[in-house]
């Protein structure tokens, strides 16, 4: 379980969280969502270590990530894997070794353990074969796959993606949120997803944060989403014409039908 | 100014630090010092050759016209040629020329990793991003650029001998007789100091230009210019400092 206390963080003059407080829970997707601007990668960068909050805290099972000493951290950065938005693959490495860094980085395993745990990442995102490959000669979706697979490859205890969707078309945006959906139920990781892509939101939203200028101002599940009256929500969520033309259109057939269509239960 | 420059020293020393803080895998530094060394020394012979070749020839021509017609014996040509190159020449203009090469290369990369998030995956991984980036890089620079500057050396001597005896303006022997002439093994122990303190210099220099580099492809073009003014500032100052106090009397 992750912990966030009271977190606020400025950039100069400019507050960009204004005091979040929320959990992320184990073995579900948290998904922190919400209009560009609102302060979800800063907040994603500061569950990450990448930024320290101006205050409040951030606990990793109980314990303050601001408290923790260098050893502490250190033993805590093996238990986190993150996707980036850009995948962040090395580009002079092949699909294979960009895998294999974090493992001969931290572990004592033979070559032979390595290679056979490359294989197995590869396989459970369904890139068998892609070893000798570079991260130009995939495409987006695949980059996003290996990255995922480099973020697991270590067994994490906690996995970050940041717009996981990004620049992905809508099929293969639903491939990547079922794999991260997967691997977070098998594994039973913390997952938290950054993200704006209202798919992910109905499909795999077990646990929504929505941030409006830097507040948290709604917090809920996929189900949750239908029946709220939170305008903001309803804003974000319908943000699209079109998408507020088929909720308008499944209303008048009644909610029921409507929360079907949407996936709610 | 002042500010400005104690901020960036005070953050170049930490940086360093950093840098040479304990491995967290000898063996992948290891094999990352390897690489830097074949990106550095093989990758840099064919541009130091070029250079080192016509900085000879060019230093005996000139020296070969001022001595014509004076009564310094013609075997000074060679004499002049051989300590031009090993105390100054090789090792000051082959580091200018390397900061140029080798350091807007690494201030490029190193900076490129920080745009593409390369370098926050690292340390989400748990890597100490300082050292496995710039470590492997500043040992592979101080081991190859020295070898660098002494091939430098010799080839410029080898340059001189070809632009003053193919014409015929001075006979062989005599440039030869001249390369053996007054030489002192002190100034080959010149040569490597300027070499593993300018190989330091430049390469510090750009990998601290990359690692903080923000914003955009602007941004990551000047800090790669700016790791080569630096340097080669920093480079000429050094040679001076080094001159008064293993010359001076």
């Amino acid at each position: 379980m992750i912990r966030v206390v009271d977190v606020k963080k400025s950039f100069g003059d400019t507050e960009v969280l204004k005091g979040i407080t929320t959990d992320f829970e184990p073995g579900k997707c948290n998904l922190i969502i919400g209009l560009s601007g609102a302060g979800k990668s800063v907040l994603l960068k500061m569950l990450v270590g990448l930024f320290k909050p101006t205050s409040g805290s951030i606990l990793y099972d109980d314990h303050k990530f601001s408290e923790m000493n260098d050893a502490e951290i250190k033993d805590l950065r093996k238990q986190v894997g993150m996707l980036f938005q850009g995948s962040a693959l090395f580009d002079s490495m092949t699909v294979e070794e960009n895998i294999l860094f974090p493992l001969e980085m931290f572990t004592r395993n033979t070559p032979a353990e390595n290679k056979d745990r490359v294989n197995n990442v590869l396989e459970r995102v369904n890139l068998q074969g892609s070893n000798q490959k570079y991260p130009s000669e995939v495409s987006g979706g695949m980059q996003k796959r290996v990255g995922i697979a480099r973020a697991i490859v270590l067994d994490p205890k906690y996995l970050f993606c940041d717009e996981p969707n990004s620049g992905l078309d809508p099929k293969t945006s639903i491939v990547i949120d079922e794999l991260i959906q997967s691997i977070t139920y098998d594994n039973n990781i913390t997952t938290v997803i950054n993200t704006h892509d209202m798919n992910s939101v109905m499909e795999i939203g077990d646990n929504i944060n929505l941030l409006s200028q830097g507040k948290l101002v709604w917090k809920g599940n996929k189900s949750e989403v239908l029946n709220t009256d939170n305008e903001l929500l309803e804003n974000f969520i319908f943000a699209s014409p079109f998408l507020g033309r088929l909720r308008d259109a499944a209303m008048a057939n009644g909610r029921a039908s409507m929360e079907r269509a949407m996936g709610g239960e | 100014m002042l500010k400005n420059f104690a901020f960036h020293f005070g953050r170049y020393l930490e940086l360093l630090g950093d840098a040479f803080s304990r491995p967290e895998r000898v063996s992948v530094y290891w094999r990352e010092t390897l690489r830097q060394m074949d990106d550095i020394g093989i990758g840099s012979l064919i541009i130091v050759g070029i250079i080192a070749i016509f900085m000879g020839a060019v230093a005996a021509v000139q020296f070969a016209y001022q001595l014509s017609g004076q009564l310094v014996p013609n075997y000074y040509i060679g004499y002049i040629v051989r300590d031009l190159a090993i105390i100054e020449s090789a090792p000051t203009i082959t580091c200018l020329v390397l900061a140029g090469k080798v350091g807007s290369n690494m201030a490029s990369e190193i900076g490129g990793m920080r745009q593409k998030e390369h370098i926050d995956a690292m340390e989400i991984m748990g890597v100490n991003t300082a050292a496995f980036l710039i470590q492997p890089k500043i040992i592979a620079a101080l081991f190859m650029i020295p070898l660098l500057v002494a091939i430098a050396a010799a080839v410029a001597i080898a340059g001189g001998y070809l632009a003053v005896v193919l014409p015929g303006t001075i006979p062989s022997a005599a440039y030869i007789k001249g390369l053996q002439t007054f030489f002192v093994p002190y100034n080959v122990f010149i040569m490597f100091v300027k070499a593993f303190i300018f190989a330091f210099l430049l390469t510090s220099v750009s990998c601290y230009k990359g690692y903080y580099v923000t914003g955009g492809s602007v941004e990551l073009g000047a800090a790669s210019t700016q790791a080569v003014v630096v340097s080669d500032i920093l480079i000429l100052l050094a040679d001076f400092f080094i001159a008064i106090l293993l010359t001076g009397d």
